[in-house]
């Protein structure tokens, strides 16, 4: 039995990297990116850091009560729809003077970034006929589709740049300078967003259980089971020619192998802690592993993470309680992460993107929450971002059945991320045009 | 009218040269040790080396009969003589109403305003909510024993299946012995009569609530239960249009139920004419789902959701249909779902004729389906001989590789094969393994690691007394061991196994031989079935 079971070589002589155009093997799975991985070093200084950028999904599910998030306090008709749950003026951090809205109190974090020019808050985004279930309305915002079928966003975007048909600049199968999967998600399952056709994403929760308990028994039970999973014997005998014709159990031995090569790296990654203290709350751990995942120079280019549950029914509270202490969490572990990521000099490479699958209804209701509803803001962080407050709020007065109106489409910011930030062909990612939103600083 | 009998059919079999060739049935002598496997795995959740080779000595008629046997042990006594189900089983009270004294004295208090007896009944209510959030987790640990111990697997394998197709999920529900109803109508009708089924589906308070059909009333009639019956139940997409679904709410209204009964309530429901596909009378839910009957795409649809999930995973295409399938495939799909048609209903014969049909022992067919969860675990314990350990840790590895029973994701219920795999799951897949053969966890061991040890003495079972080389021959082991937990031998695993034994001095005792299941079942082979 060979060592090297699964060599660029060995991968092109049965015919796998030769198809590359519809079955692709992703860059990490090559072998040297096991060999990198034993030479990543810390990537702390401007001259050692790569240059590729960096996408981070902050997912708020359940819905993010974005009134309360993004108050307008301009606007008496949300005090007098929300008598309990409003934030006054004055206890609101100010973003927009002239526009009369302000971040919830609990959001310092968010207004520090802010107030540094990392922040561009894109107002009144959503999509047409909204729909209010959470787990529609989640895979419409993970499908960029209405009807919230087919694949992820994110996962065709990289079925797209592995095949060499994207001109974008990740994960193309020659460039191995560095090493990681195209993406990694926090959490026990992979988003839908990031599945793809061809590319599947890595998910882990916890580092510590991504990867076989069994072989810390017994160095001889290790080394055998390394060699039962990182070999390609089973996919030879030809050219698999597409992914419709893969057998099951040529798609268990590239699962397999994308698992023992993701969980080395991953785990080497998330070994060496940040220099920045991160919050102990749930995103504040997620974002720490993403940052030491950063610095550990994985070739990953985006990264998921999602919190929750935002689904504030009944004693949401004010400027206080359950929903302000799911804002600080956001905003205080935010703040952490630019930090250390400046401390990296990897922050110029890294944007982030914040949703929710909807905000809520413009009145509360009769338990002191409030109920799905439709528009929202979103954020994007990072030093590229056209920092400031996007787009107008929308009405307070021209509702919809008591909901918001969107004054822009989801859609037209994954075009700006994609085209501007990740440098891909968006109206091919998204398969329709939809007019991107300058989403970088011009 | 009148399409679907519950009384049974039991028309001669059809002449052989009627039959698709590929559904004729295994010959005897093609019945060996892998085919036998294979019958066990599909039909329920695999079986010991000595399972097997009796099932190879039945040879394959009396193997499916008895594994099919089920049925008729159902129909002298209810779920089956030898897994009775206690009537008191599970608390059926939990979630109950309240009394009409207890609602009067609520009104009073609400009336009263009397704070300390409405949060008297809130905190009773919380209470409840706690206790039966407990009960569903025993009832998930009742089935997962059911499913580990039952001499009837089909019964119990065929019953998840159903629970995937009427897919209900307790969080919306919030009443377990609702669920635990359900589950019952579900395994009661098996392979018994789909029309039975779902007749009692469309009375069954948990499908009732899950669905919103207790809301449904003449002229505001809830869509719900009419569309996922027409496109998820029975039909599939392509068979019905937008009005029937309209016309088929109104059937349905005034269906509802009444703490653990089902209520047909007259005045809320809609006497109207209705046109259902084609047919116009005065319908009524029972009519509704007669009419469904009365289209072979009804059975056809059937027949592709267990071939689904029995024979060959291959997901629908876009619309829902067969364009993923083979020639060979679709048309013992077309045939299975005719006969289906022209049985009424009977799920048996045609089951029978499925699992005995070469078609079936197909090497495209054998060793080629990704293992569900429940699969994976229930399977691990049967064919092994593992020791259990743990249920509520089994409960949470099914979660976590994302099949948590009475919790499906939706009410398409579980997409199933390749989606069950990713990189996240394959590790835990890998890990409950660890768990039920080492008592391994993550971090140490489990407490029943040394008392609970797996026995490795049954592995062998099937292994003549005398053949000291088949026990202590590391190849002949390698192969052996690897033959019962894969169905087949590759080079590879052999190899690997052979210097493991070999890094042992090749001293095959108890040790090593569990450390060769351990890499066995790490090895991506192990995850199908």
């Amino acid at each position: 039995m060979t060592n090297a079971a699964f060599t660029r070589r060995s991968l092109i002589k049965h015919g796998l990297l030769m198809a590359s155009a519809s079955v692709a093997i992703p860059a990490f799975l090559d072998r040297s990116a096991l060999a990198m991985g034993e030479m990543l070093g810390d990537l702390s200084s401007v001259p050692g850091v790569p240059d590729e950028h960096v996408l981070v999904v902050v997912q708020m599910s359940g819905g993010n009560d974005g009134l309360n998030t993004v108050v307008p306090a301009f606007s008496p008709e949300y005090y007098r729809l929300r008598q309990g749950i409003a934030i006054a003026d004055k206890e609101a951090l100010s973003l927009d003077k002239k526009q009369g809205i302000g971040l919830h109190p609990a959001l310092t974090g968010v207004k520090d970034l802010f107030d540094a020019g990392l922040v561009s808050l894109i107002q009144g985004v959503g999509y047409p006929n909204p729909n209010r279930s959470h787990f529609k309305s989640m895979d419409v915002w993970h499908t960029a589709d209405v009807t919230a079928t087919g694949n992820g966003w994110l996962g065709r975007y990289f079925d797209a740049e592995c095949c060499g048909e994207g001109k974008g600049e990740s994960g193309t199968p020659e460039s191995n300078s560095q090493a990681g999967p195209p993406g990694i998600a926090i959490g026990r399952t992979a988003p839908l967003a990031m599945e793809g056709g061809v590319i599947k994403p890595v998910a882990f929760e916890d580092p510590s259980l991504f990867k076989w308990s069994a072989g810390e028994m017994d160095k001889n039970l290790a080394s055998a089971y390394d060699e039962l999973n990182r070999r390609d014997d089973m996919i030879a005998g030809g050219a698999v020619p597409s992914k419709k014709k893969q057998t099951n159990a040529e798609f268990l031995v590239r699962t397999s192998l994308d698992a023992q090569v993701s969980s080395d790296l991953i785990r080497k990654a998330v070994a060496k802690k940040p220099v920045t203290t991160f919050p102990q709350t749930d995103l504040g751990r997620q974002l720490s592993m993403v940052a030491s995942m950063i610095k550990a120079g994985l070739k990953t280019r985006v990264y998921y993470t999602s919190f929750g549950s935002f689904d504030t029914h009944a004693g949401q509270g004010g400027t206080n309680g359950r929903h302000a202490q799911l804002l600080k969490q956001f905003g205080d572990a935010m703040k952490a992460f630019y930090t250390e990521l400046k401390a990296q000099g990897n922050d110029s490479r890294v944007m982030t993107m914040n949703f929710s699958e909807f905000g809520r209804r413009v009145g509360q209701n009769a338990s002191q929450g409030t109920d799905h509803g439709t528009a929202a803001p979103m954020m994007l962080f990072g030093p590229m971002v056209r920092a400031g407050v996007m787009n107008e709020h929308p009405s307070m007065r021209d509702l919809d059945e008591g909901d918001l109106k969107f004054t822009m489409d989801f859609r037209n910011v994954y075009a700006g991320v994609l085209g501007q930030w990740l440098k891909a062909d968006a109206n091919k990612v998204l398969d329709g045009k939809f007019k991107a939103m300058d989403v970088l600083k011009g | 009218m009148q399409v679907v009998k519950n009384k049974s059919t039991d028309d001669a079999a059809p002449r052989e040269d009627e039959i698709t060739p590929s559904l004729l049935p295994i010959r005897r002598e093609d019945f060996g040790y892998t085919q036998a496997r294979h019958l066990l795995w599909r039909a329920g959740f695999g079986g010991t080396d000595a399972q097997i080779n009796k099932l190879v000595s039945w040879g394959p008629d009396k193997s499916v009969d008895t594994l099919l046997g089920f049925v008729d042990a159902a129909k002298r006594g209810g779920t089956g003589e030898f897994d009775p189900i206690k009537p008191d089983q599970f608390d059926k009270d939990i979630m109950r109403p309240l009394t009409e004294d207890e609602r009067r004295e609520q009104r009073r208090a609400q009336q009263a305003q009397d704070e300390d007896t409405l949060a008297k009944f809130r905190e009773e209510r919380q209470s409840r909510e706690r206790l039966d959030r407990t009960q569903v987790g025993e009832m998930q640990k009742w089935w997962l024993t059911r499913m580990i111990e039952t001499r009837h697997p089909m019964q119990e394998k065929l019953t998840l299946f159903w629970h995937g197709h009427f897919a209900t999920n307790y969080r919306t529900i919030e009443n377990s012995y609702h669920m635990f109803m359900q589950n019952q109508l579900l395994r009661n009708e098996a392979a018994g009569n789909f029309g039975v089924m779902l007749a009692g589906i469309i009375r069954d308070p948990a499908m009732i609530a899950y669905l919103d059909n207790n809301d449904s009333r003449k002229g505001q009639a809830n869509e719900n239960l009419a569309r996922e019956i027409m496109e998820l139940f029975a039909l599939g997409l392509g068979n019905y249009s937008e009005d029937d679904i309209k016309e088929g709410a109104k059937a349905l209204t005034g269906y509802t139920f009444e703490d653990d009964t089902f209520v047909f309530r007259k005045t809320n429901h809609d006497n109207s004419a209705k046109n259902i596909l084609g047919q116009t009378g005065t319908w009524d839910g029972d009519d509704f789902v007669k009419i469904i009957l009365s289209k072979k795409a009804c059975a056809r649809y059937i027949m592709r959701r267990m071939y689904h999930f029995l024979v060959a995973d291959v997901p629908p295409d876009e619309r829902g249909g067969d364009k993923n399938l083979d020639g060979a495939q679709q048309k013992v799909l077309r045939e299975l779902g005719d006969m289906l048609y022209s049985r009424k209903y009977n799920l048996q014969p045609v089951l029978r004729r499925l699992l005995l049909s070469k078609h079936f022992y197909d090497e495209t067919i054998m060793g080629q389906q990704i293992k569900s969860p429940v699969q994976l675990v229930v399977g691990a314990v049967r064919s092994l001989n593992t020791p259990v350990r743990d249920l509520t840790i089994l409960n949470d590895a099914l979660d976590l590789m994302g099949q948590r029973i009475f919790f499906p994701p939706s009410v398409k219920g579980w997409d199933g094969g390749r989606t069950w795999m990713n990189t996240s799951t394959l590790f835990v897949r890998q890990n409950i393994l660890a768990f039920l053969i080492a008592g391994k966890k993550p971090q140490g061991f489990d407490a029943s690691a040394n008392t609970d040890r797996f026995d490795t003495d049954a592995l062998f079972a099937g292994v003549p007394e005398d053949s000291l080389v088949a026990k202590r021959d590391p190849a002949a082991v390698a192969m052996h061991l690897l033959k019962l937990s894969l169905g087949s031998a590759p080079d590879h695993g052999v190899a690997a196994l052979q210097a493991f034994m070999k890094s042992r001095e090749n001293k095959i005792d108890q040790d090593t031989l569990t450390g060769c299941l351990l890499l066995i079942t790490a090895m991506p082979e192990y995850q199908l079935c």
